[in-house]
């Protein structure tokens, strides 16, 4: 029978079915940080458990780190110390590779597993981290967990899963310049919402995701879970291989070819069914920019702010209302009209090198608004050193962005980050929900090119009608 | 685990669709490495104002509310984030089950790990509940694991769905990892297939 590849995937981990319980899987790559697992290591102390498989087991340090400076000395804040001193402590116990603030390898843990080649197709991999999900676009079913599955996880190296229902998502079409991969998942979640997607596991297809380069396939399994759905795949193809080939942790020479091999297997047979289907025009796809407080709450760039009577549903219309009290807009506003304070390129979504190089683009040569002040916080050490030796740092520090290290930041806002309240951000992250970068602050979400964009105009403008030298 | 049988309680009402976790325990109170001490800053935006004060504003700190251990919710409830922190935050605030039209994956999974029951019920009842919440005060349900079903004296009677093996474990309060590590056979036989192929 034609399968799909999360059959394939989940088939191949199955590690015992007994009757009456959930499906019990093999995980083959764990990735921990310091803030989801201080309580799982001493859950394992206490009765007295062992990490079964430290070798398939990495960490690193991305929530709470400080991106200015001060990053060598200590954490300032004496709680958020104790956390990451917590990890090398537990990963120095148990044998789990830690990668610290002074290892090239650092960085948000959904950056450093495709980057330092750990991510592999067919593979099943875990963090207790929601955006887990990003690894998908590699062709493997990745998932956020919980604390409490992070326990079970060291301890058996398995996962107890009931069955999700499968739903394909085609993109039909073709991008325009200016569009991107960031409004390919925007526009989907504000179509189905952000409970959409709940209970399944999402398959991206199309020409359209044929298309796209890895970084902008990351982008999109990134914020599935904005759709509700745990996991998102992508099918592995050439541009997944020439990406991985040279990797530290992917498989050399021989063993590369015959894992390819193996890989191009992994995609759905011709036939295989999907208990849904939702489909993308992409040919008519604008740039997107959220206005409200969750992912599904998005519009055209050359839409305007809805007003809470535009929603037939009486929970949309509530939500309207809360979140344009709480984003501090009017219905009826042009998009481009909303004028912003700040500007975060970053995050797990948007914070490779291929964001950081489409937004130098837009970049060169100009300079931020006066008004606004404008971050990057590259996705991980390395890519920070490949985008100094590629001369990025310096458009972005010519033009009056910030250079910052790498770390989560003002994704969530965990280290100094934030926005003060009422501060208006133009963010390449995933979630705009209220407080998320700060208390009181708003948060529009964009892809890079849009966010460069805002910062050079002060305000939000469509990124298809812009000159790049 | 704590166990979870049968529970009668006054019902606190949170009607807002889409509560996500980063709302139910803000990013600045998980830097604990502790699973407890997150209860005083549940709904921390909402629930005070900038001086500390409780906003009077917020339902749940309504004194009709008070000592409640049912939340009743809106549509998507707890969405985003996975940090287990929200159902430990929940459960130090007193709250032992949750009824809502859907709930996010992860926070459901993350809800019963902990034995604190998240109970999906169809929209008409969930407005039921909510909107007898909503009026006066001491309005209270009864949730029972073993029946399915929540029940309250104004004549609803409601079933609901769970999983038989997430039921079992929610009735004795059994953790997971135990039972799983009664397959440790079959992790090995896997691992061996495994590391032959790899």
């Amino acid at each position: 029978m034609a399968k799909t590849m999360f059959e394939k995937i989940w088939e191949e981990h199955i590690v015992a079915e007994p009757e009456g319980q959930p499906a019990l899987i093999y995980i083959d790559l764990h990735l921990v940080h310091e803030v989801t697992s201080p309580q799982a290591f001493e859950a394992l102390r206490l009765t007295n458990r062992k990490v079964r498989r430290p070798d398939l087991t990495i960490s690193t340090v991305d929530h709470n780190v400080p991106t200015d400076d001060t990053r060598a000395e200590e954490i300032k804040d004496p709680i958020a110390r104790q956390q990451v001193e917590t990890l090398r402590n537990n990963c120095k116990e148990t044998g789990v590779t830690l990668y610290d603030v002074d290892s090239s390898a650092q960085g948000i843990v959904h950056v450093i597993g495709p980057e330092q080649g750990y991510t592999q197709p067919g593979m099943t991999i875990v963090c207790g981290d929601s955006h887990t999900s990003t690894h998908g676009a590699f062709g493997s079913l990745a998932f956020g967990i919980g604390t409490s599955e992070v326990e079970h996880v060291l301890a058996t190296q398995t996962l107890r899963q009931a069955k999700p229902k499968t739903m394909e998502i085609r993109f039909n079409g073709e991008l325009k310049q200016g569009v991107t991969a960031k409004d390919m998942i925007l526009a989907a979640i504000g179509k189905m919402g952000t409970a959409g997607w709940t209970g399944f596991v999402v398959e991206y297809t199309g020409d359209a995701i044929k298309k796209l380069d890895m970084a902008g396939r990351m982008t999109v399994c990134n914020m599935t879970i904005e759709g509700g759905a745990r996991a998102g795949l992508i099918a592995p193809d050439d541009t997944t291989f020439d990406w991985m080939k040279g990797r530290k942790f992917v498989p050399k020479g021989e063993a590369f070819d015959a894992a390819v091999a193996e890989w191009r297997e992994l995609a759905s047979d011709e036939g295989a069914e999907y208990d849904e289907l939702l489909e993308i025009d992409c040919d008519t796809l604008e740039p997107h920019v959220s206005w409200g407080t969750n992912p599904g709450q998005v519009a055209k760039v050359t839409d305007r702010v809805p007003s809470p009577d535009d929603f037939d549903d009486p929970a949309d219309v509530t939500s309207a209302e809360h979140a344009l009290e709480y984003m501090g807009l009017t219905g009826g506003t042009s998009i481009e009209d909303i004028e912003i304070d700040r500007v975060f390129i970053g995050s797990c979504t948007n914070a490779r090198i291929e964001d950081l190089r489409s937004a130098s683009l837009i970049v060169k040569g100009r300079k931020v608004a006066s008004s606004v002040r404008a971050q990057i916080m590259p996705g991980s050490t390395l890519t920070k050193m490949l985008a100094e030796k590629e001369g990025l740092d310096t458009i972005f520090k010519d033009a009056g962005f910030e250079w910052r290290e790498s770390g989560c930041s003002m994704c969530l806002g965990m280290n100094p980050d934030i926005l003060v309240p009422g501060e208006r951000c133009a963010s390449t992250s995933n979630r705009n929900f209220e407080g998320r970068q700060g208390k009181g602050g708003r948060t529009h979400l964009v892809s890079p090119e849009m966010a460069a964009a805002a910062a050079i105009e002060g305000h939000f403008v469509d990124v298809r009608d812009w000159e790049t030298e | 685990m704590e166990k979870f049988t049968k529970l009668t309680s006054i019902v606190a009402p949170l009607d807002r669709a889409n509560v996500d976790t980063d709302q139910i325990i803000p990013k600045q109170f998980l830097k604990r490495i502790e699973r407890t001490g997150f209860g005083e800053f549940a709904f921390f935006d909402w629930r005070y104002l900038e001086d500390g004060v409780p906003n009077p504003d917020f339902i749940l700190n309504e004194d009709r509310y008070a000592g409640a251990n049912i939340l009743v919710g809106g549509r998507n409830f707890g969405s985003g984030s996975s940090r287990e922190h929200a159902p430990w935050a929940l459960m130090e605030m007193g709250f032992k089950a949750i009824i809502a039209t859907s709930f996010a994956d992860i926070f459901r999974n993350n809800c019963m790990q902990n034995g604190l029951l998240p109970v999906i019920l169809s929209e008409s009842e969930v407005d039921t509940i909510m909107a007898r919440a909503l009026r006066g005060s001491g309005y209270k349900v009864t949730v029972d694991l073993e029946s399915q079903t929540v029940t309250d004296d104004q004549g609803l009677s409601a079933k609901f769905d769970v999983d038989p093996f997430r039921k079992n474990s929610l009735l004795e309060g059994l953790d997971d990892v135990g039972i799983t590590l009664t397959l440790g056979e079959a992790i090995d036989s896997f691992e061996e297939k495994r590391t032959a192929r790899w």
